[in-house]
């Protein structure tokens, strides 16, 4: 799918223009939606928490701050680590479909040009850790690698279970194409046994979404009251923020791919509007509402209900509990594939 | 010393002096292996504030018995309790038994404190906020209380030698008892959420084990000794003021759970329990408390002519929210201060077997662990070497530390 016909010029200022536009605009929601997470948080808590633009007012602190380099560290490869995880996960957005809207480049990348995507922002916050030198951001770094590495397994199950239902309708494109997914959402293909399975994928993709957001309980790699903020210890000022904006927008991208794979309806076709601003006003803002659901459940409620994981413990949830939840429900979908043919 | 081949390199991981699983000044030097602790060095010393020099030094006793209710903040009661029976043995002093039973009713407000603290601050170090607020929330009340009752929400100034600043009066009787029915109420949830919560107990069964024949060897008192089975409780061992009338029992976890592990669960367990446990006890004494004066000398000039006349040696022991508390003081005739005071607070005890409970933990499970003895720093740190040409500070080895002391004993002895 190309943008804009086969003027390659043209099609190249979009993709700058549209890139920056999407960080910009990832940023902006993924800080309205951590305002908002603190705020239901707190209430939940019995606190009345911090008003709801205090991530805007975090990060425009954080620039002014004092950008501190430890004496140990590697400095050009601390200094590089922030820059590296913001990109990457600003790269994510393009190749996710985001306000109803097909993904930007998705003709260039598909779902699992995403899961490598999601891999480097983690990378970025280990090799940040593992540059500073201070031994609390060594083990937050070697955590953070053992959480990674454990739930990329679930995450791929749901994945491939995902594609893999797509590919058996004759005459489907390439089923790990956003377009695809967004074409045949899963729920339609499935009997009650698949969509038992479907459940228990969603279940698993919304534990995977809490590990890469690092929230309670799978925050080890920070575990302020452990390690005292581990991978970021050292981190202040410009380089933090970076950080802090990295994570903020990959908390929304992994949310807005949990809708892109699961919940991917629009409300336009349902109110029977046709017009293409209005329709896309609305769709607009139904996907930000189902983004807010999925952050909500993922990110809010469970870090309200649960005490931090051990390493270990996050581990064995990830590679054992959840890949045998999603294997599980890959069954399911297969078996009702069968039942129904 | 040959060093010994080892087949995984360790490193050392410095936990404090400032840290953020950490209350109050303490290192704790973890040597680790990949996330285990393999040894810890506990180094101390960050916060002492010659509190015994300052409270030898006071213009006479009462002063320092303000001193000694700064010892440490939460340990308002405990301290200058144990400082009055000292004095009162001393100097034959007779408490009247009102002023005893209010003085139990201020400790035991002190310990409900304490424990509801010391649970939202484990609750903390596991990641698990919400329970942190709700149990500081929880505490608000028996704040509200002390507030009420002796004026302050946390230091209540109520101590005095021969009896107790403040009555309790029959007014005050149903905002007491509101306020224990309130905990009444309240205590089976708190049970359902420390106690059945599912992560709470993955994150604290079999972490921080101390058996019982290491309590028993390491001499662990209070709760920390409790949760190992070690029925240990100065309450009960060797009842002192209005305890002597009401009859305490040492708890330990196998009343709920029926059998004794030692970890960090069973210190919640033994915590929660007394929480219950001093609810009864002040809802007791507020029953039985006698009629009579609170003082057995009021009028303060003559009180201290009395504590500067007297001679003589005293040893107060007070069950503290954190184990038993030792208190010895010297008093000369003639003298208007404290000729010797030495305090020992439980920590300080409690603090020797950190190695123990530590070792084989995973660095996650060091806060909870260390936290779970509820330690107290600022009771702890008495004896800080200085040299003052260099300004340096040192730590004494066991064998200079032997030396020294033989030597000063000689030198007692001539």
């Amino acid at each position: 799918m190309n943008l804009l016909g086969e003027n390659i010029w043209l099609n190249g200022v979009i993709i700058i223009f549209g890139s920056a536009i999407l960080v910009f605009i990832g940023g902006a929601f993924g800080m309205l939606y951590r305002g908002i997470d603190r705020k239901l948080v707190a209430h939940m808590q019995g606190r009345i928490g911090p008003p709801i633009v205090q991530p805007f007012r975090d990060v425009r602190k954080l620039l002014m701050k004092e950008n501190i380099i430890p004496d140990g560290a590697i400095s050009w490869l601390f200094n590089a680590a922030p820059f590296l995880a913001l990109i990457s996960t600003g790269s994510i957005l393009l190749f996710v479909p985001l306000f109803g809207q097909p993904a930007l480049l998705g003709g260039y990348g598909d779902l699992i040009l995403v899961l490598y995507l999601l891999i480097i922002p983690s990378l970025a916050f280990v090799v940040g850790g593992f540059a500073s030198s201070s031994p609390y951001a060594t083990v937050g770094a070697q955590r953070e690698m053992i959480v990674m590495m454990s739930y990329e397994a679930p995450l791929a199950v749901v994945a491939l279970g995902i594609a893999w239902r797509i590919s058996q309708i004759p005459g489907a494109a390439d089923p790990f194409l956003m377009s695809t997914i967004a074409q045949y959402p899963i729920w339609n293909l499935l009997g009650p046994v698949g969509v038992i399975g479907a459940v228990l994928m969603l279940f698993t993709l919304i534990v995977v979404t809490v590990g890469e957001a690092a929230k309670v309980p799978f925050d080890v790699a920070e575990a302020e009251t452990e390690i005292a903020g581990g991978l970021l210890v050292e981190y202040s000022g410009r380089n933090l923020s970076l950080f802090y904006l990295s994570d903020l927008i990959k908390a929304f991208a992994m949310s807005s791919l949990v809708v892109a794979l699961f919940i991917p309806y629009n409300l336009s076709p349902v109110l029977g509007i046709t017009a293409a601003v209005a329709a896309g006003i609305v769709d607009g803002l139904f996907f930000l509402v189902k983004v807010f659901v999925v952050m909500f459940i993922s990110i809010s409620f469970i870090r309200t209900g649960m005490a931090r994981f051990k390493i270990s413990q996050a581990s064995t949830v990830y590679v054992l509990a959840m890949t045998v939840v999603a294997l599980v429900g890959m069954l399911l979908i297969w078996a009702d594939f069968v039942i129904r043919v | 010393m040959i060093q010994e081949e080892t087949k995984k390199a360790t490193y050392t991981i410095p936990i404090g002096p400032i840290h953020p699983a950490l209350k109050e000044p303490v290192q704790l030097m973890l040597e680790i292996e990949g996330e285990k602790v393999v040894n810890t060095d506990v180094r101390v010393g960050q916060v002492h504030r010659s509190i015994e020099w300052l409270g030898m030094n006071r213009n006479n006793p009462v002063q320092s018995l303000y001193v000694a209710e700064r010892i440490c903040g939460i340990c308002n009661i405990c301290h200058p309790f144990c400082l009055a029976i000292a004095v009162e043995q001393a100097a034959n002093i007779t408490v009247p038994d009102r002023a005893e039973y209010i003085r139990v009713i201020a400790s035991e407000m002190e310990r409900i404190h304490s424990h509801l603290l010391w649970a939202g601050v484990a609750a903390h170090e596991i990641g698990f906020d919400t329970v942190f607020y709700l149990t500081w929330r929880v505490r608000e009340e028996i704040m509200d209380l002390i507030e009420y009752l002796f004026g302050n929400r946390v230091t209540k100034a109520v101590l005095q030698f021969g009896g107790v600043r403040r009555d309790i009066t029959a007014e005050q009787l149903p905002r007491i008892r509101k306020s224990l029915d309130y905990y009444k109420s309240v205590f089976e949830h708190l049970r359902r959420v420390f106690l059945e919560d599912k992560t709470v107990r993955m994150r604290t069964r079999n972490v921080g084990v101390l058996s019982t024949e290491d309590a028993l060897k390491l001499l662990s008192v209070g709760p920390s000794g409790r949760a190992s089975g070690v029925p240990k409780d100065v309450r009960q061992d060797q009842p002192y003021s209005a305890y002597a009338d009401l009859n305490v029992k040492a708890i330990t976890p196998d009343i709920i759970t029926g059998t004794v592990v030692g970890d960090v669960y069973d210190r919640i367990i033994v915590r929660l329990l007394e929480v219950k446990q001093a609810v009864g006890i002040i809802e007791e004494c507020i029953e039985r408390m006698p009629e009579g004066p609170i003082m057995s000398e009021p009028k303060m000039p003559r009180l201290l002519k009395l504590l500067t006349d007297a001679a003589g040696e005293g040893v107060g022991r007070v069950e503290a929210p954190r184990g038993e508390d030792i208190h010895y003081v010297r008093l000369e005739a003639g003298q208007s201060t404290l000729a010797t005071w030495k305090v020992r607070a439980p920590t300080y005890v409690n603090l020797v077997a950190v190695p123990t409970i530590l070792r084989g933990m995973q660095i996650a499970d060091v806060p909870i662990t260390f936290a779970s003895l509820d330690p107290c720093m600022s009771c702890t740190n008495r004896v800080l070497i200085t040299d003052r040409t260099t300004g340096r500070e040192s730590v004494l080895g066991y064998e200079e530390l032997h030396r020294l002391s033989v030597e000063k004993t000689r030198g007692l002895q001539r």
